[in-house]
């Protein structure tokens, strides 16, 4: 693999010869807002009983390239809710532009901000499905994570096309894939929410970045937590992975230097 | 033919600092049929006294529902109160469409006072001529807001607004002690009461000129929806005036005895 962008998805020269660069669009409207650009992995969150953990690596990559490393991709939005975001990160930071406004704004009523994480995630993916509509997506998947109007935990995903899922734990990016079967594992559909102590759900996150730093070459082994409870929001975000083991690196074939 | 030349248009101050276009424009207000609006600790209710403008006419609606936590009641120019009504109508069904809440009633109160007052510094605009009572819920509890056409607003736990509304606020001002621990029924009776208190001689509330709106926290702190009662659904609400306002004379009675 070549490290040039207009190659990235595309069939490979040895395989499938030379690619015709008369496909590549060379002039034509503007596209560059139709890609992501810098962009951050996987987010995961876990509901607990009388909260929600999420969790994302600090690492905002250029294409393969791990150019920042201390990137914080959960953000707080006033006491009631974290989001959690991967894909563009100048995305990540317009969106975070819009949450701050709107914080400001409600702050002027008499009562303060009474925008829970419900009405947060509302927003913010109705925000996403109108940028799609004009075919200007903002290239993000977000996880919100609070708590909605009757006081429960409250975890819920919209990604760049608008849609919108929740489920007791979800992960977006290359964790879809790696960190929701573990998840799954430990905390089945017939396991309550309320069995789940933080504890439980802290150790959960940490063995999935564990396992995304092993296997998702766009992450960092630096990452960010955040636990939010009745009490508040806690947001801890220099963590480091801790006793890795690459032992089973050593089993595995089918690429790098070695011969089968 | 003027009575001075300072109310020309509403955006002209005279040499006393007064604006009388919106002067005017209260007297619109004064001139509306009374309503009255009250709050206790879980609810707020609006009641009005409906006018019609012939015998063999209907009667000018005085409370509308602006969405399931909120209604309003107008006193003025009722042509006004729905454009005004219309515009809080959009801006509630907003709220609910792009964040899912119903609209905290401040706000909405806060939007209705900016617009007002744009008509009062705006050359060629008129303003509003309709006094609001606007009553509603939001996660911080029952609120009652006053608005006036010169963009004021105020919250209230107790208002009158409308022709002989003076009345009203004096019967609100002596008992707002019991208005601020009743139960939601006894506050509909004191919204009555209040009412009645504004009636001429002749006059008595029917099923026919009366309009009650409620609005509060049900016991499982949920939203109680706003509530219209009018016609038939009067009947209960009026026998237990009749009741409270007999058994208040007989005591009236009792006591001239004793001295």
């Amino acid at each position: 693999m070549n490290h040039f962008p207009e190659s990235w998805g595309r069939p490979r020269d040895d395989i499938y010869g030379t690619y015709n660069p008369a496909y590549l669009q060379s002039t034509g409207p503007k596209a560059h807002t139709q890609s992501p650009a810098v962009t951050g992995t996987s987010v995961i969150a876990v509901k607990f009983n009388g909260g929600v953990a999420i969790a994302a690596d600090n690492l905002a990559s250029y294409g393969s390239l791990a150019r920042f490393t201390d990137v914080k991709r959960l953000r707080k939005f006033s006491d009631t809710a974290v989001v959690g975001f991967s894909g563009d990160v100048s995305d990540m930071q317009y969106m975070d532009r819009l949450l701050e406004s709107i914080d400001i704004r409600e702050n002027y009523s008499t009562h303060g901000n009474m925008l829970n994480a419900k009405n947060l995630h509302t927003y913010l993916s109705k925000v996403l499905y109108k940028r799609r509509s004009e075919f200007n997506p903002l290239w993000n998947h977000i996880l919100v994570v609070g708590f909605d109007g009757d006081k429960k935990p409250f975890l819920s995903s919209a990604d760049l096309l608008g849609t919108t899922y929740s489920a007791p734990h979800l992960a977006t990016g290359f964790g879809a894939h790696l960190a929701v079967p573990i998840l799954r594992r430990l905390f089945p559909e017939d396991r309550p929410t309320e069995d789940i102590t933080k504890e439980d759900a802290v150790k959960a996150l940490r063995e999935c970045l564990k396992v995304l730093w092993y296997r998702d070459a766009r992450s960092l082994d630096k990452y960010s937590l955040a636990i939010i409870t009745e009490e508040g929001v806690e947001i801890k975000e220099d963590q480091r992975l801790e006793n890795q083991s690459w032992a089973f690196a050593e089993t595995i074939r089918g690429y790098g230097a070695q011969v089968v | 033919m003027f009575r001075n030349n300072y109310d020309n248009d509403a955006v002209t101050f005279s040499p006393q600092g007064r604006i009388f276009q919106v002067e005017y424009a209260q007297e619109a207000v004064k001139q509306g049929s009374v309503v009255v609006g009250l709050v206790n600790k879980t609810h707020a209710v609006l009641v009005g006294l409906k006018r019609n403008a012939e015998e063999l006419s209907s009667y000018q609606k005085k409370i509308i529902e602006i969405d399931s936590h909120m209604g309003v009641a107008i006193a003025g120019l009722a042509s006004d109160a729905r454009v005004l009504s219309n515009y809080m109508k959009q801006q509630s069904l907003g709220s609910r469409m792009t964040y899912g809440r119903p609209i905290p009633v401040d706000r909405i109160v806060t939007q209705i006072a900016d617009r007002a007052q744009l008509n009062t510094q705006q050359y060629g605009k008129r303003p509003y001529g309709v006094g609001l009572l606007v009553a509603g819920v939001d996660e911080a509890g029952p609120h009652l807001f006053e608005f006036q056409p010169s963009g004021m607003i105020h919250e209230m736990v107790a208002c009158a607004i409308g022709a002989r509304s003076q009345m009203a606020r004096t019967y609100l001002e002596r008992n707002l002690e019991q208005i601020s621990t009743s139960s939601r029924d006894e506050l509909i009776t004191h919204g009555l009461r209040a009412l009645k208190e504004t009636l001429s001689q002749d006059k008595e509330l029917t099923v026919d000129n009366t309009s009650v709106g409620v609005v509060g926290q049900g016991a499982t702190g949920k939203t109680e929806s706003f509530k219209l009662y009018e016609g038939q659904q009067l009947v209960p609400l009026l026998e237990v005036l009749e009741q409270s306002d007999s058994a208040e004379t007989r005591e009236e009675e009792t006591m001239e005895v004793d001295s």
